[in-house]
């Protein structure tokens, strides 16, 4: 089987500024990429490369098995993104914007259903997204991005704003045990390592660190916040 | 098809829950129509003078239709998790081009009672069946329009700036081609026959412009 993510010498730039540089890494299917980096390290223009929003400027990416961004439409529908914004519509509500994503993913609406049901947001599912707290706003933004079952799922911060048992609620979808690969940006090191199996820490754009779990320590990863 | 049917209708609701678009643009209208009113100090219009106020006022509101056409994709994610749908992206073109062809249809179904009570001379009704098609084409000139400068509005800071400014030049051809096919059934001694080749001139500028449209709009939403 084709790994999830192969990356050689992927750079992206914005105008002169180079956010992302000489990115080379591999993970394999049902594996966890945690990525760390201080705020504009390129965490998330990685992450939006890797969800075929970004095109990359240098080197080769391949996704599922398919080259990007040539490739980007056959891998679309099978990326589950989990961004910052929940990528919801804050005057529908929770099933209505849930709905909308089933239709455009081709997705039965009773998983819907089930899926507010596991998050427990069923009784809360007709208000509208503004009106809820951004915990059960991000809870609505897991189930749309698990909606149709994605074989990597892209999470930018995914327990951000969740209490333990919305956490909880969510690990079946989005969880180490899930089953799609994942990309998982995280500021909390000791958790985002214990999740990991392979570790890739970014500095000014570049990969200071890109190591199996076992071959970093929790210290190297906070040396990457050092001023 | 069944993708263009789930767009409309989310921004339909949209559209519903926070009437954003069309009771700014029909009170926009009422107020153009009114200051024409003063501004010419005439009480009532005919021929070419009403048919160009009409349309120059239903062009600048659809420049407010245009203007908040994408807003909710931009401001909310609409775009990113389109992108990452696995659809047609055209799909959103078609679906956002008859949005605005129905808040335009809106707006006129309460504007153009205003403008002939506040404005114009002779009766509209004697008009009406011949007034629709050029209503109707004309939308559909600006909504092509529209959707194509409001998606590449959108993705800069102008937005309020860039869409005047590209949509008003573009869709001259429109305003010029409906006010010739509008003036002669606003005559001041009862409507006369609609001009036959305004309207052609409407329906192939449609065509070309929509199939241009179709052509470009993937590029748009590129990175």
């Amino acid at each position: 089987m084709a790994p999830a993510i192969e990356l050689e010498d992927v750079g992206r730039a914005y105008g002169e500024r180079t956010a992302l540089a000489g990115v080379t890494l591999a993970l394999e299917p049902g594996r966890t990429l945690a990525v760390f980096g201080a705020n504009g390290a390129g965490k998330t223009t990685l992450l939006r490369i890797l969800a075929t929003l970004l095109k990359p400027h240098a080197g080769r990416a391949r996704v599922l098995g398919r080259d990007l961004p040539e490739d980007g439409w056959a891998v679309r529908g099978r990326i589950g993104l989990l961004a910052h914004d929940p990528l919801l519509y804050r005057e529908l509500s929770a099933r209505e914007n849930l709905r909308f994503h089933a239709r455009l993913h081709g997705v039965e609406e009773a998983r819907v259903e089930a899926l507010l049901d596991q998050v427990g947001l069923l009784a809360r599912g007709d208000e509208p997204v503004r009106t809820l707290s951004r915990g059960m706003a991000q809870r609505v933004a897991i189930c749309r991005c698990s909606l149709h079952e994605p074989e990597l799922l892209l999470l930018d911060e995914p327990l951000a704003n969740l209490d333990p048992g919305a956490a909880e609620a969510v690990a079946p979808l989005i969880g180490r045990d899930a089953g799609p690969a994942r990309v998982v940006i995280s500021h909390d090191v000791a958790h985002g390592l214990d999740e990991a199996d392979v570790v890739l820490g970014l500095r000014k754009g570049r990969a200071a660190i890109v190591a199996a779990r076992g071959d970093v320590t929790e210290a190297d990863v906070r040396g990457l916040y050092a001023a | 098809m069944s993708t263009v049917g789930a767009l409309v209708r989310k921004d339909l609701r949209l559209e519903l829950r926070t009437r954003e678009s069309v009771p700014s643009m029909f009170l926009f209208s009422l107020s153009t129509f009114v200051l024409f009113r003063f501004g010419l100090d005439r009480e009532t219009l005919s021929g070419d003078l009403a048919s160009g106020v009409l349309w120059v006022t239903l062009l600048f509101a659809a420049v407010l239709g245009m203007n908040r056409l994408f807003v909710a994709e931009r401001e909310e994610g609409g775009f990113d998790a389109f992108l990452l749908a696995p659809v047609d992206r055209t799909a959103l073109f078609v679906a956002k081009a008859a949005v605005l062809f129905g808040f335009l249809v809106a707006v006129e179904i309460a504007a153009i009672p205003a403008f002939a009570v506040l404005l114009l001379g002779p009766s509209p009704l004697q008009a009406l069946p011949e007034l629709l098609p050029v209503l109707l084409l004309a939308d559909a000139g600006i909504a092509i329009i529209g959707t194509l400068v409001g998606a590449l509005a959108i993705q800069t800071r102008a937005r309020d700036l860039i869409v005047p400014l590209i949509s008003l030049p573009l869709v001259l051809p429109v305003v010029i081609a409906a006010g010739h096919a509008t003036a002669p059934l606003f005559a001041e001694a009862g409507a006369e026959a609609l001009p036959g080749r305004w309207l052609g001139v409407l329906g192939l500028y449609d065509l070309v412009f929509g199939l241009l449209a179709l052509a470009v709009f993937d590029f748009l939403l590129e990175d």
